[in-house]
Formats: structure tokens, sequence, C-alpha cells
């Protein structure tokens, strides 16, 4: 009974297993391409470099959506008031736009995500809510607070920044513009999660809430940044996001916010807190939009399409779990 | 104790992905044993334990239980195989009444009432919910709750840890009646005392196999210790001498407590703890000895009475406000102070980020090398660093000291920190929290295990009923005077305090 | 003891404040009386329906996302297969519907279980599917209901002795919820699977090692949810005549009601009754906001605002009592 001559000769599959456990981001990155490879092959020559080129400018605004949930779970929470924070600037940058200069109109817009993260930050930090209940109800105000504010502006119409549009469909030299923004902030997340304090914190909170109290962290005070972090970033992604739709919306950013919670899990952010990078999360939120580019092909109908989606998130993650678990 | 034997396990082997817990472990419990499982800590004895308990099934091995072959794969299934556990942790649900715990069990009530009264907690409302039992109690709940359905084999898991003296006396007690009605009990315990007195035949494991079983016999604890650690170690006296420069009182005041209230377990304490001792707190459970803890460390506000730092009285809000003073709380519970999935250096390193000023970029190098410096004083094995839920839990209890000798805490508050680990980071411990000591840091040390006063200690404070009853200079505080003062009573008293006393104070450790 | 003193205090206080915001009703519009009751009834029904079948898996230690598109599904089931047909077929229908409801219920419990997936993301996943089977069911708005079945929630119940202005505050589509709720919960609660939830919801570990069929348990307890859901969808057959695909916003409403009915997200403690009374409560506050005239907009915005304020109230409530 020697268990180090069974590791050596271990099956295939475990090598494999262990392979993809000590390269997490290997088994998404595969499946990115198979689903690639199928779509090639369902309507061959599709995957050209305006395809990718269109297909990176579409999963951007999802994964800067999904950055925030990363962020948020880290701690064990999530942030479904994105939406709201995101539609919220969108629209009042495009309505603000028509009487101010586009930088001036670009902060006021976002002043209500600060306001949302704060709120959150203040109800999950200090009063403990539960971060689902936190950031549904106060999405749920927000959305009240915009339907006011629209039939104050109804009669000014909308005008969207010249520079957001180019930000957000512009295309130069092959590469979209919108990278220009991304690239930076895809960065600076990276940074903050791997070698920042406040990175290690988010960590730590998410893994053991009462080891970081012991060891003289403030809860409140992180979870005050983060919220606030969290609403800004969906705040700006909004703004790009306006560039991209160019038509202001009252729900323009709510259908990402469930995918945006897909992406993070898929790129393998535990939901519990303590695990995850951004690295996964961006090539979850590509999966996320090359299949809804291959649905959209197929011509399924909206239903077996949601049905297949949600059957893909829940097979993903029950794969990826297991691929993980057993190191 | 002949015959057919009660459960017969043999080439039990258990892995984890790559990681072998378990890799041929045998058990034979003859009817009427009491047999000690033991193994330093990550030989595999609680995964046995799991195994014959149904709450994880072995990858290989055959289990029989009189003889047949049962299955036993949940612990459901294994209960009614007579196989039944009390495991280290409690398993009452918390938010159901006992009662309802009893139902959901199938236990019938009578027997457990019977018992709780045995094993000396007559006063329980059974509808009381089990969240608000002391954990003490909720562990001879559980020891009550496994007598009561009369199993073949019971396993019991470190039971007395944790126990206050006289509950702990009067477990072993019911424990060995328990043998003579033809029943088993299997027993897993550090404690050599207990298993001496208790025990008939001891299997040893060692990294997950059986490496001998022997009869317990005087003298026996050095053939064992020798079997668990494969190779022979002496049990050293870590205390220093006592020299006449570093006589007590030498130090400085580093924390002085005056008066101290807290809710109502702790009424009235006051002592000093100075510069380059190592103060031992001595106390029966709920003698409100965690609320002192607490309070020092910032966790909760004192309801009374002052505390003075370096002179100065100081009132904390949050774990950082003591932090900030150089003030460290080492929890016992290790689950307490870890980020389990986190990295060995990402744990050492947590107080570092935790002020606002500190979150941003991380001087990587610099940090790297303070660390580095922790995790080699205290000789953490760092081959499973990753995360730190794969180290044992010697090494882990290592961790969350050594995260305070990196962040170079003036004051540590230790709270049992070497319940339930092996003999070897026992006695790494005590050298480490010396070698602090020497160099003028002050260490509070409170302890479950009597005879680690005189091994560490400077001196005992014994907390009685929420009082500082006396303090005691280190060559006189043997296990039996400390017995007797946690008791509450007078030191120059010589009364029996019961069945623990006796083979606690035996022939050498008698002055 | 205290604990369950402060459980029930909770409940009478919810109560109270139920009482409370009557009279206000009461008071802003004199002529508010039993027909306005009547349809606060009507219209609490598929929340309350909601708000059980996430009270169920909220104590066994779940989640579930999919509570307002499983009442979509059901709901669009029993609306296509009833259109243009028989008044007595509705009768298979509707226990038809509930099995449904039962059996996609635990099917979420056994995808939890087995694929070991966080229950928050597979019931996230099962909103997709249920969205999407509804919306195969039916496209748009649409289908029928049974005359019957729409009957049973209109009108009030007339009790022999007493004076129709008593009976009229007892509008059917309250015995109706009573009595499914009793049916179901009332056994649950007190057999050994009703402990068992409460079980597994406190502590799984501790659960397992006292020998309770966890996935077993857990299955059920999102079958339960499930049956609930079914219940919630039917309500909403039968107070529009119709089916429709889209679900409504039952989701946020179920987890505020649970949480302000006492029931501790996480799992574990609390009861049917504190849940169902909040919903009450957060539907006559929606009422008196109507009653007052003020800009359904704006509305909006006050609802949130107290329901985010009351659940902040009631966090910090527990906090201290934790703290403790």
């Amino acid at each position: 009974m020697s268990i180090t001559s069974t590791a050596e000769r271990a099956p295939l599959g475990q090598r494999m297993k262990r392979f993809m456990s000590d390269y997490p981001l290997v088994p998404l990155l595969i499946l990115l391409a198979i689903l690639i490879l199928v779509l090639q092959m369902l309507s061959p020559g599709i995957v050209n470099q305006r395809w990718i080129a269109n297909t990176v400018k579409f999963a951007i605004p999802l994964a800067l959506l999904a950055g925030c949930q990363t962020m948020t779970m880290l701690t064990g929470g999530i942030d479904l008031s994105v939406g709201t924070a995101a539609t919220m600037a969108a629209f009042i940058v495009a309505t603000q736009a028509v009487d101010n200069p586009a930088p001036v109109a670009m902060m006021i817009a976002l002043i209500p995500a600060v306001l949302i993260g704060f709120a959150n930050g203040i109800g999950v930090g200090v009063f403990r809510v539960h971060p689902l209940i936190m950031t549904l109800g106060t999405s749920l105000i927000g959305v009240g607070c915009l339907q006011v504010y629209q039939r104050t502006v109804i009669a000014s119409g909308a005008k969207v920044p010249d520079f957001l549009i180019w930000l957000g469909t512009g295309v130069t030299g092959g590469f979209p513009n919108a990278l220009l923004l991304f690239i930076p902030v895809a960065a600076l997340l990276l940074f903050i999660q791997k070698r920042t304090g406040f990175g290690r914190l988010l960590y730590a909170i998410g893994d053991n809430e009462r080891a970081t109290r012991l060891a003289g962290v403030k809860y409140w005070q992180v979870i005050l940044a983060l919220y606030m972090f969290s609403s800004v970033l969906a705040g700006i992604m909004g703004l790009l996001y306006m560039g991209l739709i160019r038509a202001p919306s009252l729900s323009l950013a709510e259908p990402l916010v469930l995918p945006s919670v897909a992406a993070a899990v898929i790129g393998g952010t535990s939901i519990f807190g303590g695990r995850g990078s951004y690295t996964g999360t961006i090539v979850g939120a590509l999966i996320l939009t090359v299949l809804t580019t291959l649905l959209t092909i197929l011509q399924m109908p909206e239903g077996a399409r949601r049905i297949l989606f949600g059957a893909i998130i829940l097979l993903v993650t029950a794969a990826y779990l297991r691929i993980i678990e057993d190191r | 104790m002949t015959g057919q034997p009660l459960l017969e396990a043999t080439g039990v082997a258990k892995r984890y992905g790559a990681v072998a817990a378990l890799k041929n472990a045998s058990l034979t419990v003859l009817p009427g044993e009491v047999h000690a499982l033991m193994g330093a800590n990550g030989a595999g004895k609680s995964t046995l334990v799991k195994i014959l308990t149904g709450a994880i099934s072995s990858n290989a091995g055959r289990i029989l239980v009189r003889g047949q072959e049962r299955d036993i794969r949940s612990p459901a299934k294994a209960r009614l195989a007579g196989l039944v556990p009390v495991y280290q942790e409690p398993s009452l649900i918390p938010d159901l009444d006992v009662l309802s715990n009893l139902r959901l069990t199938q236990t019938p009530v009578e027997p457990f009432r019977e018992w709780i009264r045995e094993l000396g907690v007559p006063d329980l409302d059974l509808r009381d919910m089990a969240r608000d039992v002391p954990l003490a109690i909720q562990r001879v709940l559980d020891l009550a709750r496994a007598l009561a359905v009369e199993p073949d084999v019971m396993l019991l898991d470190e039971m007395t840890a944790a126990l206050p003296a006289n509950l702990a006396e009067r477990v072993l007690d019911v424990v060995k009646r328990q043998s003579q009605t033809g029943r088993s009990v299997i027993f897993i315990s550090h404690r050599f005392v207990e298993i001496a007195a208790l025990c008939d035949r001891a299997t040893v494991l060692r990294d997950g196999e059986t490496v001998g079983v022997v009869d317990i016999e005087p003298g026996i604890e050095e053939r064992i210790v020798e079997l668990m650690l494969g190779a022979k170690v002496e049990k050293k006296r870590v205390a220093r001498k006592q020299t006449e420069g570093e006589a007590e009182g030498s130090g400085k005041t580093r924390v002085a407590v005056r008066n101290l209230k807290v809710g109502t377990k702790l009424h009235d304490v006051s002592f000093d703890l100075k510069d380059g001792e190592v103060a031992g707190v001595v106390a029966l459970e709920g003698q409100g000895q965690d609320e002192l803890f607490a309070a020092l460390a910032g966790s909760i506000a004192p309801d009374g009475g002052t505390i003075e730092v370096d002179g100065k009285q100081v009132s904390f809000h949050h774990p950082v406000d003591a932090v900030e003073m150089g003030i460290a709380y080492v929890p016992g519970d290790r689950t307490e102070a870890l980020a389990m999935q986190q990295s060995v250096r990402e744990n050492i390193a947590l107080p570092f980020s935790a002020a606002f000023r500190n979150w941003g970029p991380i001087r990587m190098a610099r940090e790297g090398a303070t660390v580095q410096n922790a995790i080699e004083r205290l000789q953490i094995d760092t081959r499973a660093q990753r995360e730190v839920q794969r180290l044992s839990g010697g090494n882990q209890q290592k961790v969350t000291i050594a995260r305070w000798i990196a962040a170079d805490a003036r004051t540590l508050l230790c709270f049992d920190p070497t319940r339930g680990i092996d003999v070897g980071t026992k006695q790494e411990i005590y050298k480490l929290l010396r070698q602090l000591a020497e160099q003028g840091k002050s260490v509070l040390f409170y302890t479950s295990e009597l005879e680690e006063v005189q091994l560490v200690c400077d001196r005992a404070i014994v907390i009685f009923g929420g009082k500082v009853v006396d303090i005691l200079p280190v060559e006189i505080a043997d296990e039996a005077a400390l017995t007797r003062a946690a008791y509450g009573l007078a030191r120059e008293s010589h009364d029996e305090v019961g069945v623990l006393a006796g083979p606690h104070a035996a022939p050498e450790a008698r002055p | 003891m205290m604990r369950l003193l402060r459980q029930q205090g909770w409940v009478v206080g919810l109560l109270a404040l139920f009482v409370v915001l009557l009279v206000v009703a009461k008071l802003i519009q004199p002529s508010y009386g039993a027909g306005d009751f009547g349809s606060l009834v009507r219209a609490v029904l598929p929340y309350a329906f909601a708000v059980a079948a996430q009270t169920v898996v909220v104590i066994a230690g779940g989640i579930d996302l999919s509570v307002a598109a499983m009442m979509a599904l059901t709901s669009v089931t029993a609306a296509s297969m009833m259109h243009g047909a028989s008044e007595e077929y509705a009768l298979l229908v509707v226990p038809f519907v509930l099995a449904l409801g039962f059996g996609l219920g635990a099917l979420n419990g056994a995808l939890i279980v087995f694929s070991r997936v966080p229950d928050i993301v597979v019931t996230l996943a099962t909103l997709f599917m249920l969205q999407g089977a509804a919306l195969l069911v039916l496209n748009a708005p649409g289908g029928g209901s049974a005359e019957w079945l729409r009957n049973l929630i209109i009108g009030t119940v007339p009790i022999p002795g007493l004076p129709d202005d008593v009976t009229s505050w007892f509008p059917k589509a309250l015995l109706l919820l009573v009595v499914l709720l009793c049916v179901v919960w009332i056994p649950l609660k007190r057999s050994r699977l009703g402990l068992s939830i409460y079980a597994i919801g406190s502590n799984q570990l501790a659960a397992f090692r006292s020998g309770v069929p966890v996935a077993r348990t857990k299955i059920l307890a999102y079958a339960f949810g499930g049956l609930f859901g079914a219940m919630g969808g039917l309500s909403l057959t039968m107070s529009t005549g119709i089916g429709a695909p889209i679900p409504g916003p039952y989701l946020m409403a179920s987890v505020a009601a649970v949480v302000l009915g006492g029931v501790v997200l996480g799992g574990g403690k609390g009861g049917l009754l504190g849940p169902i009374i909040a919903v009450f409560v957060l539907r006559l506050a929606r009422t008196i906001l109507t009653l007052l005239a003020i800009d359904p907009n704006v509305t909006a915005i006050v609802e949130g605002t107290i329901l985010v304020a009351v659940v902040m109230f009631g966090a910090f409530i527990a906090m201290r009592s934790r703290s403790r």
C-alpha cells in the first residue's frame, strides 16, 4: 500500500485534473476555444478580425460589471445595484451633456453611483445587512429616482458625448478604443487584488471576518471603500456602455447584471468569498459574450436560449468545482 | 476481555486527492475494554474515527462489527451498527432545543436525563436552545446522548479537552464504568494521565499507519511516545531557572489590570503583567477567563475597572486599539484566527495591512523577509503553505503566533495555545514563549493543562468565580496546588480534591 | 427561552405594525373598508406564496433566486392548459401544476446537492432555465382560467351567525391562503423532516453527524419551496385569469419579507408566520402611499427606502442581540 507510487502512476484523468487545478485558467481558455471553434463551424468565416474586435467591444462592459462582482464576492458579498448605478450614469450623462460640456456631464453622472455605493457600504459594513438585500434595495431606490429624474428632463432631449461614442464604438487599427479604458482598469483591479493591503483584506475578510477583526481590521472601513469602488466602477462602465449603445433608456445596463454575476462565477470567483481573481472573470465575460453570439446565430427562440444559458452556468461551475477541489 | 472482537478494522486507507490521510490503519476493540487511539497530530486518528462512524467513507479496508461486515457509510448507518461517536466539536444543532436534538437522533429521553444527572449536569432545562448551553456542557450532553442509546462501541475524541476538571472527572468515571457492562470505548486523548487511569490497551498511529498495539501498564508512556514519534524524545522542562537578577518584580509593569468587571462572568480582577515574564492564568471552565482575555484584546468593552498599559489608562473599542498598543491576542481556536484558504504568508502579514494607511501597495520584498524570518523562528513546516487549511493543527497554531512575532507585538495574550496539538509542537511553543520573555516581552498565558504552568510560566494567576483567588509563584504551582486553587480552596488546606488530583500529583510530581 | 420570547415578540410587533398601518389607512381615507381589505389580500396572495417558498428554503440554509421564475412557469402552464378547456379539466390541472412545482423544486435541490455548486448559483441558473421554459410554454401573456378557480378568491366567506359587516372582513382569498399554508406547513413543521430542515440550516455538519440525511432533507426543502411557488403561480392565474411568462417582482419582495419576518438568512431560525405578516405589512405600506396620492414613481422610491431602512434596522437589532 504505497501511496507515493500510486501518485506517480496516476491515471491520465487524474494528471489532467491536477494540471488544470494548478492552472485554473486553462480549462476556461479551452472552453472559450471550443465555443469559438463551434461558432466557426456553424458559420464558416465568421471568425475574423472584425468579429474579434466586435466581441471584445461587447465583452468589455460585461467584464467591467463582472469586475464589481469579483471584488465584492471576494468578501463574500455581491453587488446587484451595479446595473442601476451604470444605467443612472448613462442616462444622466446623455441628458446632462445637452447643456454641459462632456467632462462636467460625466462628473455629474457619477454622483448617483457614489451615493449608491455609499449607501451600500453603510448598510453592509455598519448595519450588517446581507449584501444581496442591501444592493437590491438601493437599486430599487435608484430606479425610482431615475424615473422621477426622467420626467424633469423629458423635454430637453439627449445627446451622447462624442468622446464616449469614440470610446465605446470606435476601432483603431483593429483594436476597439474601449481597450484604452479597459486595460488600465483591469491592470488596476489585478494590482489591487495581488499587491495592495486593501486587496489582501478583501480576501481575508471573505475567508474569516473574525480573524481580520482580531488582526485589527475595521470591517466597515473596508466594506465602505469596497462598495463605493464597485459602484463607481459600475458608473464608469455605464458611461462606456452609453457610448456603445448610443440610445438612453431606463433599463440600459439591467440585462447585464445577472450575466455579470455569472461571468465572475464562471471565472472561478467563490461566491462565499476568499477565492478568485479578475483574470478568470475576464475570460468568463468573453465566454458569455461568445456564447450569446453563438445562440443568436443558431436562431434559438428566446426561451430555449435562456435555458441553455442557465444550464451552461451550472455545468461550467460544477465542472470547475470538481477540477479545483481535488487538489 | 477475550472472545470475538466487537470491532475489527484492517487495512483502512483514505486518500484526499494526492494526500494520503490514512494508509494502512488497523484497530481491534475487544468487548469491555477502553481502547486508546493515539498518535501525533496528523497521524490519522480523526480520519479513522470519521471512517468508523460513517462521517466519511474509506478508499480501502475491511471493517467488521461483531464479526460481520456492516454498512457504515453514513452516520445514521454507523449508529445502527452500534458505533456512536462524540466528536471534539459539539454536534448539537445550535438552533434547536435540547429536546428536539434528542428527537432528531431518536435518543430516548429518560435514559438521557439519567445520564446527564450522572455526569453532573442536573439542572438542565431540556427546552433550552443548544446555542445557549455553555460549550463544555454541550460536550457532556453529546456524551450523554451517546450513552443513552447504549452503543456497542463509543468513540470519544478528545472528550476531556476543554472540560473543567470537575466535569472531566465525572466523565472519566462514567467511561470507566461503561466498560464493565461489556461495551467498549475508543478513547482518543493527548493526556497520558487519563489514558493511564482509564485504558486497557492502546493502538498507536503514525503517518496513517498502525505502528503498534500495547497494553497499558506503568511506564508504558515512554514506549507509546516512541511509537508515536518514531524516535525517542525526552520531555524537557523549558522553564528558566529562577536566577537572582531576574527575580520577580524586576521588569517594568506592562499591563496593569485593576478591578476589571466584564458582563456576568468576570467580577473583580486585578493583576500586573510585567515586561519579561510569562504569567499563567489558571481557571476552571467559565470562570471569566474568556471575558478577561476578550477585554484585554479589545474585543468586548469592560463594564468596570481599568486597564493601564505602560502606566497610561486605556480604553479599547476595537481589537485594533489593543494591537496599536502592541497587545496581540492568540485565540485557542485556530479557526478563529486564520483565513484558512489564504497562504501562510498572507496570514502572517495580515496585521500589516489592517490600518487604512497601509491599504496601498505592499512592499513585497520587505514583507517577504519579515514573514520568512517569523516562519524560521517558529520552524513552520511550509510544504503546504499555499493554503493554511492544508497545514497540520500544530503548524496552524504556529502561524497564529508567527503573525504577532512578525508584527513585533510587545505583549501576547495566548489563550490555551497548545490545546489539541502534538507533543513536539507544544515543546516548541513553550520554548518560544520563554524566548520572548527573555527578550523583554510579556506573555499572558491561559492554559487548561495545568502541567504547562511549571513548564512555561513565571507565576500563575488563579481565577475562580470571576475573581483572582490566588497568585502562585512557579515553584509551588504544581498540578495539585493549582487544582486546589482553581477550586477556590485556600493554599494551606490539603483537602482531597477528587480523583484527578491523585494521578496528576503522582509520586514524582510531589515535592 | 428568552430567544423564543424574542422571536414571538418580533411577530407580535409586526402584527401591531400591521394594525397601526390599517388605522393609518383608515385615517387617510375614511372610506377605506372591507372591500379594500379584500383587494389587499388578493394582491398579497402571490407575494405570500412566494414568501412561503422562500422561507422554507432559507430556513434550510439556502436561498432560492428562482422563485419568481417558478411562479411564472407554473402560471403559464396552468393558463395554457386551462385555455378553452372545460371547468372539470381544471380539477386535473391544479394537482398537475402543484406536482410540477414540487418536482421542479426537488430538481433545484437535487442540482444543488449533486453538483455541489452553491445554491445561489444553482438557483440563478434555474432562474434562467425556468424563465426560458415559461417563454416556451407561452410566448406572450395569454391562456385562460377555469371560472371556479377564479371564484375561489373573489368575495368573502359567509360565516353563519355573524353579520355581514363582520364577515365582509373575511375575504375568501385570506381563507384560501391560511388553509393552504396550514395544510402544508403545520404537518411539515411537526414532523421529523421539519426538524431536519431546521437542523441542516442551523449547522449542516452537526446535522450530518446527528444522522440527518442532509441531501434528502435539502432536496425536500427545495421541493416544498417549489410547491409553494406553484401555489403562487396558480394564484397569479386565478387573479388575472391569464398567465404571463415574464416573472414579477417577487424575488426581492420574498427575500425582504423573509428577513423582515425574522427568518435569518443563513438558516435554522424563524417560522412562517412572521414572513407572511411581513408581506402584508409591506403591501399595505404601498397601498397607503397610493392613498396619499403620491406619484407612483416617487412611491417606488419611498417603498424602496422604507424597505432598506427596515432591513437595516432589523440587521442592527440582530447585531445588538448577538453581541449581548
